[in-house]
């Protein structure tokens, strides 16, 4: 790894592809909900008497294609799930394998007293992002954490549960969701859940220099001089 | 700049991405890579399950109400006096690249061995319903007619015309000949209702429900699906361009 980079070329290269395929993905799977816009929980449903959530339709600006159509949009939904899946795979052994995981994104013990998540808080709260000694700070990493360990993998598992050629395979999987029905509704969950995030860091990036931010997640950027390298951080 | 010319950079730039969506997704690329991602699909479906059989479930799990799509009242040709004669004139042809065409009235269709199997059916839409179905395997009746070399597909023939057009799907031999794969005549120990395909369906457990055929009239051997229909292997997939392969 170049170590004067902010961010390893694995990083940038599947951060760009990764937001790809989810705005895909996402906008693709919102034509679909369209087709059955009712979710519920266990193997079956059918009717919206069963249904725990009345989901609205969606608009046609906001789908792929950008109008209704049910094939088309699985076409989409069908070919984007492998460049999905496989880059995050990609992703996950590469974080293991060059250290970005255990170093930048897993937590450790001390950062989970309620102390200093409340400093971190309010740190937040004024806008102040480079309170911390390590590449992330701790909301930053709990976050990472919740998108790269649950809601990404999620997506896939959830996906793969609902597909019925999976069936045969799968069913140990299918069944911990609770049923088809139950893995839908959590596809469904999931997605929004990454679209809150998706917002959240948006935001976060345009409050802490959008010029700057987008930059080094294209070329890398070379390090701050004041800011702790990798390595020093993992001494500390 | 501005908000207002803000936010019509952003939906310009919205407008832009879905206007190349449908640019890509109408190219002759477009469709090959979608095409590829369904064979693929398919590939590792079929590796991972290496011709398992999909969940059975217990009688107490079987929904209150079995959902019917499509058509669930089929007004063409002869179809309202058959039923009205309670099917006794029904027959199912099994023919094409068979050594034996055969023709089966429902008796017969009743008196071959059985399977029964209380199975999920998943909805292209999304939704799901839980039956018991019987009926003989496929595999029994295309046995019995023998399939001649050359046979890569099982073309199901339907009574029903919808908007139009007549009804039909096609599998591949692995879903012909898988075991949950049946000619069904009942639905939760009655005979088929109309809306859910009386008086004979057929089940593809490992796929979505538009390739589970109803009011099946005829069961055809073929080396290719080109000249059957508009070549693309189903109504649905003729009309709408849905997936042959429904296994997602």
């Amino acid at each position: 790894m170049d170590k004067t980079k902010r961010h390893r070329l694995s990083t940038r290269a599947w951060h760009w592809i990764n937001l790809l395929c989810v705005v895909i993905l996402f906008m693709s799977g919102l034509n679909i909900s369209n087709a059955h816009r009712f979710l519920y929980w266990g193997d079956y449903g059918f009717q919206p008497s069963e249904a725990w959530l009345v989901v609205p339709r969606f608009p046609a600006w906001a789908t792929i294609p950008d109008f209704y159509d049910l094939a088309q949009a699985r076409d989409w939904h069908n070919l984007f799930a492998w460049p999905f899946a496989l880059v995050l795979l990609f992703m996950w052994a590469a974080m293991i394998f060059n250290g970005h995981f255990w170093r930048d994104i897993r937590t450790r013990r001390r950062e989970w007293r309620l102390a200093s998540i409340a400093e971190d808080i309010k740190a937040h709260l004024r806008l102040n992002f480079g309170h911390s000694p390590g590449k992330y700070n701790f909301l930053q990493k709990l976050s990472y954490g919740i998108v790269f360990g649950v809601l990404l993998p999620g997506m896939v598992l959830t996906g793969l549960a609902i597909s019925p050629g999976m069936g045969p395979s799968y069913l140990w999987m299918i069944e911990l969701m609770g049923g088809r029905q139950s893995a839908r509704s959590f596809h469904f969950i999931f997605a929004w859940a990454l679209f809150a995030f998706f917002v959240v860091h948006v935001l976060l990036v345009i409050l802490a220099g959008p010029y700057r931010q987008i930059r080094s997640m294209i070329t890398g950027a070379p390090l701050d001089k004041d800011a702790p390298t990798a390595q020093q951080e993992a001494r500390t | 700049m501005s908000g207002m010319n803000r936010r019509g950079l952003l939906a310009g730039a919205g407008a832009l991405f879905l206007s190349g969506c449908g640019k890509v997704a109408d190219s002759a690329a477009g469709r090959s890579a979608f095409e590829a991602a369904q064979r693929l699909h398919q590939g590792a479906q079929r590796a991972l399950g290496g011709g398992g059989l999909v969940k059975e479930y217990a009688p107490s799990e079987i929904s209150p109400y079995f959902r019917g799509n499509g058509s669930v009242d089929p007004q063409n040709g002869d179809y309202q006096a058959q039923a009205a004669a309670g099917f006794t004139n029904w027959r199912l042809q099994v023919g094409g690249l068979v050594e034996r065409p055969l023709s089966f009235a429902l008796e017969e269709i009743r008196r071959l061995p059985q399977r029964t199997q209380i199975t999920r059916h998943d909805c292209v839409e999304g939704w799901s319903a839980i039956g018991q179905w019987t009926g003989p395997q496929l595999s029994v009746l295309l046995e019995a007619a023998g399939l001649r070399d050359g046979a890569r597909f099982i073309v199901f023939r339907c009574a029903d015309n919808l908007n139009g057009q007549d009804y039909y799907e096609s599998v591949d031999l692995d879903d012909a000949f898988h075991p949950q794969t049946i000619v069904a005549h009942a639905l939760n120990g009655e005979p088929l209702p109309i809306r859910n395909g009386a008086p004979l369906r057929m089940r593809i457990e490992r796929q979505l429900g538009y390739k589970h055929a109803k009011y099946l009239t005829g069961i055809e051997a073929v080396a290719s699906l080109d000249t059957i229909g508009e070549g693309k292997g189903g109504y649905w997939e003729d009309r709408s361009d849905y997936q042959w392969y429904a296994g997602i």
